[in-house]
Parts: C-alpha cells; sequence; structure tokens
C-alpha cells in the first residue's frame, strides 16, 4: 500500500510538472518563432516610417501611433465606468434583481464574439453617430468590448479584499467613501490593475472590432475624427492579402514586445504605489 | 469624579439576527473611568453587546435592536446622531490584531486623517501619543514607517490599542484582546489597560475568568444572551449571587 501511494505522488507530481512544461514550451516557441522571423525586419526606419507602397515597405510609425491611442481611448473610457460599476456592485448595494441583472449582462457581453462588437461599433458609432472611421470610434467599441472583464476583475479584487478592513476603518469613524478610498481600494489595487492590464492586452491585440470601426488607413492620424489602422489589423492585412509576410512578422513582434512593455511598466506603476502607500 | 456616573446606560435592550434573538432585555449601567469585564462562555451575545455600543452593528445585515442605550445621557440610536462622530467617542479594539496593510505610522495617524486632520506636526504629535499610552513608543519608534504587519501579534494588538487612542475616545471597548497573545503580551496589554482607564471607560470582553478577575474593577456574568449577574469585580468572583456565575467561574462548564 505505501508503496503504491508513494508512487502514485510521483506520478501525479510527474503529470502536472508535465502540463505546466507544456504550456510553457508552447508559449516559448510561438513567441521564439514570431520574434525571430520579425526582430531582423525591425529598426528605425521600421519604427519612425509610415507604411508606403500598402505596406510593402515603409515603416509602422502611423499602425503604432493608431494602437497606442485606439488602445488609450478604450481604456480612459472604460476604466472609470468598469471600476466604478464594480464597486457599486460590490459595496454600494445588496443582492438584487438588479445587481444580478448587472452581473448577467456583463458576463454574456465577455461572452459575446469580438466581431460582433465591431458589427454594433460600425453601425452605432461610425454611422448612427456619424463619428466615421475614426480613432474615437474604434476606442469607444473597444471600451464597450472591455468593460465587462474590468467590471468582473475589479469586483473580484474588491471582494476579496478582508472584510476587517472595512470594519476597522468604520470604528475609526471613517465614512463609506472614506473606508473605500482610504482602505478598500489601496489593498484592491493590483487585482484592478491585473485586469486592466489584461484588458490593454486585449485592446492592443484587437483586429475584428476595430477593422469595421477604426478603419485601415495608413496615413499619420492628426486627430481622434481620423481613421488608422491598429498594428493587428496591419499585419493581418499584410499577412491576409499576401502583401509582405516579412514585414507582417516584424509587426507582430512589435505587437509582442509592446504588450511585454505594457505589462512590466504597469506593473512598476503599480509597485511603486504600493511601496508609497505602505 | 462622581464614582457613580454612568457613562454608559442599557435599558430594556433586545437584539436580534434577522430572527435569531442575540440579547435578552438586557438593563447595564457602566461607570466612568473603570473597567468593566463582561465575561462569559461563546455565543453569549457579549460581542454583539459590545459592538452596539458604537454601531457596528449596523454593518450586519438583517441586525436590529430594541431598547435604549445612553451615551452621557444621549440616545446612541437617536436619528441627529452622527455615527462617525459616535464611533470616534467609543473606539473598539477587535479579537484578532488587524493591522491594515500600510506604515505603523499610517495605520495610528488613520483615524486623525479621517476626521480632517492634515499637519504633519499635529499628526505626529498625536501618534507620539497614542503610541505612549499604548507603551508600544519604545518598540517602534524607529521604525514607524514599517509596514504595521511587520510587527509581532502583541505589538500588533498595542498597534490597535494606540489607533483607537490617537481618536480621543472617551469610552474604549476591547473584544477578547488578547485571545491570540502569549502571556507576556498579554499582561503587557493588561498593564496598559489599568493605566488608561484613568483617562477612558474600558468595557472588556477578557479571554477567560481569571484575565476578568485581574483587571477589572466591575464584571458583568452573560450567558445565552441574559445578563446573569453584574457588581464589583471582587464580589462577583468571590461571591457569586447567581449559581450560574458560581458554575462558570469554578470552571463547572464554559
Amino acid at each position: 500500500m505505501k508503496t503504491n501511494s508513494r508512487a502514485g505522488e510521483k506520478i501525479a507530481k510527474l503529470l502536472i510538472w508535465s502540463t505546466a512544461l507544456f504550456v510553457l514550451v508552447v508559449l516559448v516557441a510561438i513567441s521564439a518563432y514570431i520574434l525571430i522571423k520579425g526582430l531582423p525586419r525591425i529598426n528605425w526606419h521600421f519604427l519612425t516610417e509610415i507604411p508606403r507602397n500598402m505596406g510593402r515597405s515603409g515603416g509602422v510609425a502611423s499602425t503604432i501611433v493608431g494602437t497606442l491611442l485606439v488602445t488609450a481611448v478604450a481604456i480612459i473610457i472604460a476604466m472609470p465606468f468598469g471600476i466604478g460599476t464594480a464597486f457599486y456592485l460590490a459595496e454600494y448595494t445588496k443582492e438584487s434583481m438588479i445587481t444580478r441583472i448587472i452581473r448577467f449582462s456583463a458576463e454574456s457581453l465577455a461572452g459575446i464574439p469580438s466581431i460582433v462588437y465591431g458589427l454594433f461599433g460600425f453601425i452605432f458609432f461610425v454611422i448612427y453617430l456619424n463619428l466615421g472611421w475614426s480613432i474615437l470610434s474604434g476606442g469607444l467599441t473597444l471600451a464597450i468590448m472591455i468593460l465587462p472583464t474590468i467590471i468582473r476583475t475589479s469586483e473580484e479584487a474588491i471582494l476579496s479584499v478582508p472584510k476587517v478592513y472595512r470594519e476597522v476603518s468604520f470604528s475609526l469613524g471613517g465614512t463609506k467613501w472614506q473606508t473605500i478610498i482610504k482602505a478598500v481600494f489601496p489593498s484592491a489595487i493590483r487585482g484592478i490593475t491585473n485586469g486592466i492590464i489584461l484588458s490593454v492586452g486585449r485592446s492592443v491585440a484587437e483586429t475584428a472590432a476595430v477593422i469595421y470601426t477604426a478603419g485601415s488607413a495608413l496615413r499619420m492620424p492628426v486627430s481622434l475624427f481620423s481613421p488608422t489602422r491598429t498594428m493587428a489589423v496591419h499585419f493581418y492585412i499584410l499577412a491576409r492579402e499576401g502583401i509582405s509576410l516579412e514585414n507582417a512578422y516584424g509587426t507582430a513582434a512589435l505587437l509582442i514586445i509592446l504588450i511585454f512593455l505594457i505589462n512590466v511598466v504597469a506593473n512598476m506603476l503599480v509597485n511603486r504605489f504600493i511601496a508609497k502607500g505602505r | 469624579m462622581v464614582q457613580n456616573a454612568s457613562k454608559i446606560s442599557v435599558s430594556g435592550l433586545n437584539f436580534y439576527y434577522q430572527k435569531k434573538q442575540a440579547i435578552f432585555d438586557l438593563n447595564l449601567k457602566i461607570h466612568a473611568n473603570s473597567i468593566l469585564s463582561v465575561f462569559g462562555p461563546a455565543n453569549s451575545g457579549i460581542t454583539t453587546l459590545l459592538r452596539s455600543f458604537n454601531r457596528l452593528c449596523d454593518l450586519t445585515p438583517g441586525a436590529h435592536m430594541e431598547g435604549q442605550i445612553l451615551l452621557d445621557g444621549k440616545n446612541i440610536y437617536a436619528p441627529d446622531i452622527i455615527v462617525t462622530e459616535l464611533r470616534r467617542k467609543v473606539g473598539m479594539v477587535f479579537d484578532v490584531p488587524t493591522p491594515l496593510p500600510m506604515s505603523i505610522f499610517d495605520n495610528i495617524a488613520y483615524g486623525p486623517r479621517l476626521s480632517g486632520m492634515k499637519s504633519k506636526k499635529l499628526l505626529f504629535q498625536s501618534v507620539e501619543e497614542a503610541l505612549k499610552m499604548a507603551a508600544l513608543w519604545e518598540d517602534v519608534k524607529d521604525r514607524l514607517s514599517m509596514p504595521a504587519a511587520s510587527l509581532s501579534g502583541g505589538q500588533q494588538q498595542r498597534l490597535c490599542i494606540a489607533r483607537v487612542l490617537a481618536l480621543k475616545p472617551e469610552v474604549i471597548l476591547l473584544d477578547r484582546p488578547c485571545s491570540g497573545l502569549d502571556p507576556i503580551s498579554t499582561a503587557k496589554i493588561e498593564e496598559s489597560l489599568s493605566h488608561l482607564k484613568e483617562k477612558f471607560t474600558i468595557v472588556i470582553a477578557p479571554h477567560n475568568v481569571q484575565q476578568a478577575g485581574r483587571i477589572s474593577d466591575r464584571a458583568a456574568f452573560m450567558l445565552m444572551g441574559h445578563l446573569i449577574e453584574e457588581g464589583p469585580a471582587r464580589a462577583v468572583f468571590a461571591n457569586p449571587q447567581d449559581q450560574r456565575t458560581n458554575d462558570y467561574i469554578t470552571g463547572r462548564f464554559g
């Protein structure tokens, strides 16, 4: 019996270990493949010139700017609404019909394919609100797309803050608002940030929802009403239309690096904020 | 000081969580500048009683009460009472140390800051004063910016006492404040309490009868939501009037 259970222990360990190894290998393989193919394309000209000849030559400068602006619009709009809704659900209301409806909607919205958001954005922002293909239309569409993620992750982060922090704050004469700002938020900020980083990643990488709303213009955008092409859309078009596979890889590699950088910077900012709070 | 001035006066208190009654028709007068121990087995309604004195009970969904609780003759459940002000007057120390995830200084300054104190100098003064009263100043004066969680359990609990003292309260409620602490930390806390009663009214749920005997001026025994007897501590412990009190003190149950 004893040897049996010990063998079982070893097999379980091996199995779990190998699943983790498998995932790691897949991730590394994909990233490495793209980086190896793409990195040689990346140089100063690639970063600073706008695409020429449909993207066959030139760089990707305008798509970098477009990606950053569309993502920024999405986050700036979705963040306050998402975090606000999460605090409403977690702190300001009891379980009721309304909270169930909000949660159910958020969950349903999270499961909708992004192309549907693209279509909605096209009909509502581009045509009905007459915003045209623009950074604003794309950003608003992405904002709606990432809202459920931000709400759910923020709510979970807020609910995981120990109840005693709230009791302590109330017992020291804190109002509800003071308690939320000073006792709950600082403890929830890491979880909230994780949700936002996840959303930034999804926005940066999104194609279907922005191709119909932000357009696919290669010019350098001059305002939020300019149409633009995000990097993800750019390499999709480059690869799909067979324009330039090399440049597609270059753009993909750049996208991976960008997402990596966003993660690192966001984590650094949060760590600094938390360190300051202690 | 008039000896018999009652700081808190409870009359006809019935307390319910939803339909379950936690406290039955309780009447109690708590004298100023003294230590009252409210002791009894678990689930006797002691925590509920303490939490009703600063209306922390309000936070529990489904909790409601009947009867009256007066602080200095004023009903604390009257509609014109500002709850945050009441809680500053009636501070609370919980059964486990509850440092907030911030520095030692910020923990103590939390209350004063909530009430609008901004000046660095004033904040530092109240932090120092509170830490000295809680006998923690010597331990932490060189590391006020360290996370409060880095302190030992006993130090954390004294930090929580200091945090309450920084509010300049009138009443301090302590709900089994030494339950997780070693005897030396417990002795330190008991010693600071005996000094603090000169300035404050202290209501403590002790974690055992021995502690109640050591520190209290008056003692109240509660059992299953009923106040069985209350009186000068020495009398209650040496010569309890009620058989149930006697049984509990002598260790026949509980």
